[in-house]
């Protein structure tokens, strides 16, 4: 996976955007925040999804966090073996963890999303 | 205020520990996983930094008479080393805290919760009156290091000038290790068997060296949580509070009314007439993996709010998603069928005996 080929939410998702379709996952950083991830759960598939608004959460032993969604759109896809099996995010977060394909309402709003310098950049400061 | 720091923060740093804020305290949550750091306590030994915890010693003809004045267990009845666990309450059976209560030939001492030391410590000053009590708060001039899993005596065989294998559980010893005097005592907050060795700030990084060079897993704040948890073990701050008592929390075992008079006494009395009117702790284990958290509503069947989760989590031995709550009485019954507001989700919960986790003896 080129990760610079992907835009970033500060909250730490990833947005892999092709054409009318963005896929979505978490970074690395989220990952080892979370370490014991126990449940994950993920919009039903036809659900509208808009960019400052939850689509999911990810649930460790200690914590839940809401899943953010990076564009507008409607889920077109949810990889059903990461609801299933959630460790496979930690195994593979830019890969086999991607959590759901949205497509693109039309003239999506991007400007909002990180580069990955500039994701990295917040990770530094943060 | 900036938070204290044990004389194992450095030591925590170095072994990659993840820091958070706890009672007034830096204290490491995680060093790598909750889940493994709860799985190799159950099956091998996993040490906790439990310095935070406030160690309280009592000198004096009197201290024993201001240890019954405070605490609802009986203090009189204890053997010479033994440990015992009570509460202290306020006059209306409110709970200021839970403890421990240690014997000595030469006198007494307490462990008390972090976040509850100086408030314990003024009360004790307020209720001491003209009794002859010296009160030493030694916190921060000790450390104590909690070693539990089944081969946590194992693990510590000939640490000591004197043999943890030998002492009963909830007994303690005064012993020395590397020879500067320490206290070796079998307790422990995990459900499993274990010690928890007080010793002088100066020794505890080569005690906790020591430790791992034997195996034992470093073990963080979260892995002690989802344990005492699943061990059905009060959180204070959590399960006990300024106003529950101790009979509705279910430890009436620890509240001894044929000792003389105590503070809480008779609010406790008239707590165990009408524990059929007030919310009573219960167990659940709730369906699927997602985790009730403390505040998360539970209902009845029909729908009309009973009571509040004040712990829950997904428990790393049972694989379960389980809480403790406080019900309403009729419903505070194994077997019942509740429902719990994870979040706006409903989810199906039944009451279940407590402890949810017991370690086979």
């Amino acid at each position: 996976m080129d990760k610079t080929r992907l835009k970033y939410l500060p909250s730490h998702e990833w947005a892999d955007i092709q054409g009318d379709t963005c896929i979505v996952g978490i970074t690395q950083y989220a990952v080892d925040q979370l370490t014991d991830v126990t449940h994950l759960q993920l919009p039903a598939v036809g659900k509208a999804v808009s960019v400052g608004q939850p689509f999911g959460e990810i649930e460790s032993v200690k914590a839940v966090f809401d899943l953010n969604t990076p564009v507008s759109g409607t889920v077109a896809e949810k990889n059903l073996a990461v609801e299933k099996d959630p460790s496979i995010i930690t195994a593979d977060p830019y890969g086999k963890g991607w959590m759901i394909k949205i497509k693109l309402t039309a003239g999506p709003m991007t400007e909002h999303l990180l580069t990955l310098n500039q994701y990295e950049k917040q990770l530094a400061e943060h | 205020m900036a938070n204290l720091r044990t004389p194992l923060f450095d030591w925590h740093v170095a072994h990659k520990a993840r820091m958070v804020p706890f009672g007034g305290w830096d204290m490491p949550v995680q060093y790598t996983s909750v889940i493994d750091e709860h799985t190799a306590v159950r099956s091998g030994a996993g040490m906790f930094d439990v310095s935070h915890m406030g160690r309280l010693s009592f000198g004096g003809a009197g201290a024993l008479d201001l240890i019954q004045m405070v605490w609802t267990n009986n203090a009189a009845t204890m053997k010479e080393m033994q440990v015992r666990y009570g509460l202290i309450c306020k006059e209306d059976g409110g709970t200021l805290d839970d403890v421990l209560v240690y014997r000595w030939s030469y006198g007494w001492a307490m462990v008390v919760n972090a976040s509850n030391r100086d408030k314990i410590v003024a009360w004790l000053k307020k209720q001491m009156g003209p009794l002859d009590v010296q009160l030493q708060d030694q916190t921060l001039d000790t450390a104590m290091l909690a070693v539990q899993g089944p081969k946590a005596i194992d693990f510590c065989a000939g640490m000591f000038d004197a043999d943890p294998s030998k002492l009963k559980y909830y007994f303690a010893l005064p012993t020395r290790y590397k020879g500067s005097n320490c206290v070796v005592s079998r307790t422990g907050y995990t459900g499993e068997d274990g010690l928890e060795i007080m010793i002088k700030n100066e020794l505890a990084v080569e005690l906790a060296d020591e430790l791992l060079a034997r195996g034992v897993v470093p073990a963080g704040l979260g892995a002690r949580d989802t344990l005492r948890l699943e061990a059905a073990m009060p959180l204070y701050g959590h399960e006990l509070n300024e106003s529950m008592n101790p009979v509705q929390a279910g430890l009436s075992w620890a509240v001894k009314m044929e000792k003389e008079d105590f503070i809480g006494r008779q609010a406790l009395c008239d707590a165990i007439q009408n524990s059929g009117k007030q919310p009573q702790r219960i167990g659940l284990e709730l369906e699927g993996k997602r985790a009730a958290r403390e505040g998360c509503q539970i209902q009845a069947i029909e729908g009309s709010p009973i009571g509040t989760v004040t712990s829950g989590s997904y428990v790393p031995t049972l694989e379960k998603s389980i809480a403790m709550g406080y019900v309403q009485p009729s419903f505070a019954h194994a077997g019942a069928s509740l429902i719990v507001d994870i979040r706006g989700t409903l989810t199906a919960a039944k009451v279940v005996d407590l402890p949810f986790y017991k370690r086979a003896k």
